[in-house]
């Protein structure tokens, strides 16, 4: 080390400063993306006397900085799941069908938003929603659709659904029983954070509290009948998107898991029986080494923090699984398909970071739902990355880069200091309740802002190397939901409404009811009434009856 | 901007809750001296009318990114004019294809901002609209 530093005061003295004479650097100061200070060259003094054993160790084993499994990519490449999911069941059929032909592993399904908030296609509050940003799922009816020729106990489904997760995860169990699939065999994940969309992404519906027990109601009944199952996975990605640092995007979704961990051991719920079913999601931004170094802090210090608070002895408790996806706010509207090689380094973090799912976006999602062709595009990058590019051939390749073990070192010291200040405040639903978090995420969205629009942050085609004669350019490939789709769906929900056994559902509902004022799970109830073709607002409207809806704070 | 009225409603209508671009142009307003009414998400129509109503607002700003604009601003801009609203100005950011300006200027929306605008450039428009 004493030769080192001697070096290195002898290379500032001379050659960097001769250098630094005649030719000034570009910037006074450098930072990564989130503005932690970045240095000129990185070398071994900067990793000081930290223990290789202690704070790195081998893949699949604590702190698990190298990975959560011991081959990671050499033993089974990610799932390339991209999300998808638009228009009527019978649209995501076929586009499901279609990517799973081009080789997609995954299925991620998008929900519209009246599914996403617990209303049936044809209510007013529906109105220009149905189909938009997602497929419309009113009933059992459109599930049975969607997965019409994709047998469940082959494929693994993610579901971006948080408010409605019961009823969908309801859905998908009683199609795979009339596939003839046992729940035991069901394979995939309903993201059902719900906290997280009270401070970014807005589809809650209840107050915190009950909102948190229907998150635990999934946790619990997964853990006895659908022990494959990914019951919640927590998410940064949206804090991220709404204008958080990757520091603070790690420390939020660190804390959201405390909080439901800890809502689960008031329930009685044993750590080590539901925490290994969680998962994590992150955003890729676009400052490489940022990334990378994020998610190896992110697994370390979530570890450390599975022992440390929560005193877990499976090992699987510990695993900090993560599914990344390309961060829509870093596309660029203008010249759109350059956003090609933004998703390309996207994935490109996501693989040298270690994770185990990854999304890559469509360089038209700015715009408009995907097109086939560009939702192809999507994955063709992911597959090119997998087999052409030599970046799956050993673990962790970044670790022991002086720059990226600092990095990762920083950012974990940074999101503990973050996860602090969260626990002075009282913990995330203080955070949420008092506006806290909403008040911390907003004023790095607005120094960011600042940034682009002074030009310090440059982005390519927006705020420099600008083409005006293309403005609109590719407007004419924009797909866009076929208009019909709420006249669609609005006739279809109504037919089953006729159509179906209305006592029987009479029946379920009123046992969901019951089953509230009770205070029991809810998913048996909320099964069964799936299985009654009860509707998505029908079983949204008995529990909005009994809890009331909530509006969260805001802030600008 | 007319003289008797100066506050700015932003707003944000139907389901959609992504409001990230929302609250950075009400916050840019508000850093340039604007008056600024912020709604939040998941407001109605006629939520949001009533409040440009009772805060006596000169200018509607209203922010969408999931696809609905083109069935619910014709519904704003009904309300509005049954409202006797006609002389507050409607403008609207966010996720627009080009293929839908033209029939949302013939709407009688003000202006379109798509993204990647800078918030200065917003600012001075509203300040001077």
């Amino acid at each position: 080390m004493e030769k080192i530093r001697k070096q290195q005061e002898s290379w500032e003295s001379g050659v960097l400063k001769k250098t630094l004479d005649r030719s000034p650097e570009r910037q006074p100061q450098f930072t990564t993306e989130s503005g932690i200070p970045v240095k000129r060259v990185y070398t071994p003094l900067d990793l000081g006397d930290r223990d290789y054993t202690d704070d790195l160790g081998f893949p699949g084993e604590y702190p698990y900085t190298r990975g959560v499994y011991p081959t990671m990519h050499r033993g089974r490449l990610w799932t390339m799941r991209n999300y998808a999911g638009f228009g009527t069941a019978e649209d995501t059929n076929k586009r499901y069908r279609y990517l799973l032909e081009q080789g997609m592993v995954g299925l991620s399904m998008a929900f519209d938003l009246p599914t996403q908030l617990g209303y049936d296609s044809d209510d007013p509050a529906s109105e220009g929603a149905v189909g938009r940003v997602g497929v419309a799922i009113d009933s059992l009816e459109d599930m049975e659709t969607v997965f019409t020729g994709i047998p469940l106990d082959k494929v693994s489904t993610s579901m971006t659904i948080n408010a409605t997760a019961p009823i969908l995860l309801a859905f998908y169990v009683a199609v795979a029983e009339k596939q003839g699939v046992p729940q035991e065999k069901l394979m995939g994940t309903t993201q059902n954070d719900i906290l997280k969309e009270f401070i970014a992404r807005g589809t809650y519906i209840y107050p915190p509290k009950p909102s948190m027990k229907l998150a635990l109601d999934i946790v619990e009944y997964c853990m006895e009948h659908v022990p494959r199952w990914n019951t919640l996975n927590i998410a940064g990605y949206h804090f991220r998107e709404a204008g958080a640092t990757a520091v603070q995007e790690l420390a939020f979704t660190i804390a959201d898991a405390i909080a439901y961990i800890e809502a689960a051991r008031e329930r009685g719920l044993a750590v080590d029986s539901f925490a290994p079913r969680l998962s994590y999601s992150l955003g890729c931004y676009m400052d490489l080494f940022e990334e990378i170094a994020k998610f190896r802090a992110g697994r370390r210090l979530f570890a450390r923090v599975m022992k440390e608070r929560f005193d877990a002895k499976n090992p699987q408790s510990c695993l900090f699984r993560i599914f990344s996806g390309s961060c829509g706010s870093t596309l660029v509207a203008q010249q759109p398909i350059n956003n090609v090689v933004r998703v390309a380094m996207h994935a490109l973090m996501g693989i040298l970071g270690g994770h185990q799912a990854i999304h890559t976006a469509c360089w038209d999602e700015g715009f408009a739902i995907p097109s086939e062709d560009s939702a192809r595009i999507a994955l063709r990058t992911q597959q090119i990355l997998a087999y052409e590019c030599g970046l799956c051939n050993t673990v962790d390749p970044l670790a022991g880069s002086y720059y990226v073990e600092s990095l990762t070192n920083e950012i974990e010291e940074r999101a503990r200091e973050c996860l602090k200040k969260i626990d002075d405040v009282g913990g995330m639903l203080a955070a949420i309740e008092t506006g806290f978090a909403h008040r911390e995420i907003q004023e790095s969205s607005v120094a960011f802002q600042k940034k682009v629009d002074s030009g310090e942050r440059i982005i390519v085609g927006l705020n420099k190397f600008q083409t005006p004669e293309e403005d609109g350019a590719g407007d004419e490939a924009f797909f866009e939901v076929n208009e019909e789709v709420e006249e669609i769906q609005k006739a279809k929900v109504q037919r089953l409404k006729e159509r179906r056994d209305n006592a029987l559902v009479a029946q379920a509902l009123e046992q969901l009811e019951a089953a509230i004022d009770r205070g029991e799970n809810l998913m048996p109830h909320i099964i069964a009434a799936a299985r009654s073709y009860a509707t998505i607002g029908e079983i949204s409207k008995v529990m909005r009856g009994k809890w009331g809806e909530y509006k969260a704070p805001t802030y600008i | 901007m007319n003289t008797k009225r100066k506050r700015v409603l932003i707003g944000k209508i139907g389901l959609d809750g992504h409001d990230r671009g929302a609250k950075l142009v009400a916050r840019s307003l508000c850093d340039a001296g604007v008056e600024v009414i912020y709604t939040g998400i998941r407001q109605s129509i006629d939520g949001v009318i009533a409040t440009a109503v009772q805060e006596d607002v000169a200018v509607i700003g209203l922010s969408f990114l999931s696809g609905d604009h083109m069935a619910l601003l014709p519904k704003v801009m009904k309300k509005l004019k049954e409202t006797g609203l006609e002389d507050v100005k409607v403008i609207v950011g966010g996720i627009i294809l080009p293929r839908h300006i033209d029939a949302l200027t013939a709407l009688g929306i003000h202006k379109i901002f798509l993204p990647g605008t800078p918030m200065e450039e917003i600012v001075d428009f509203i300040k001077t609209a």
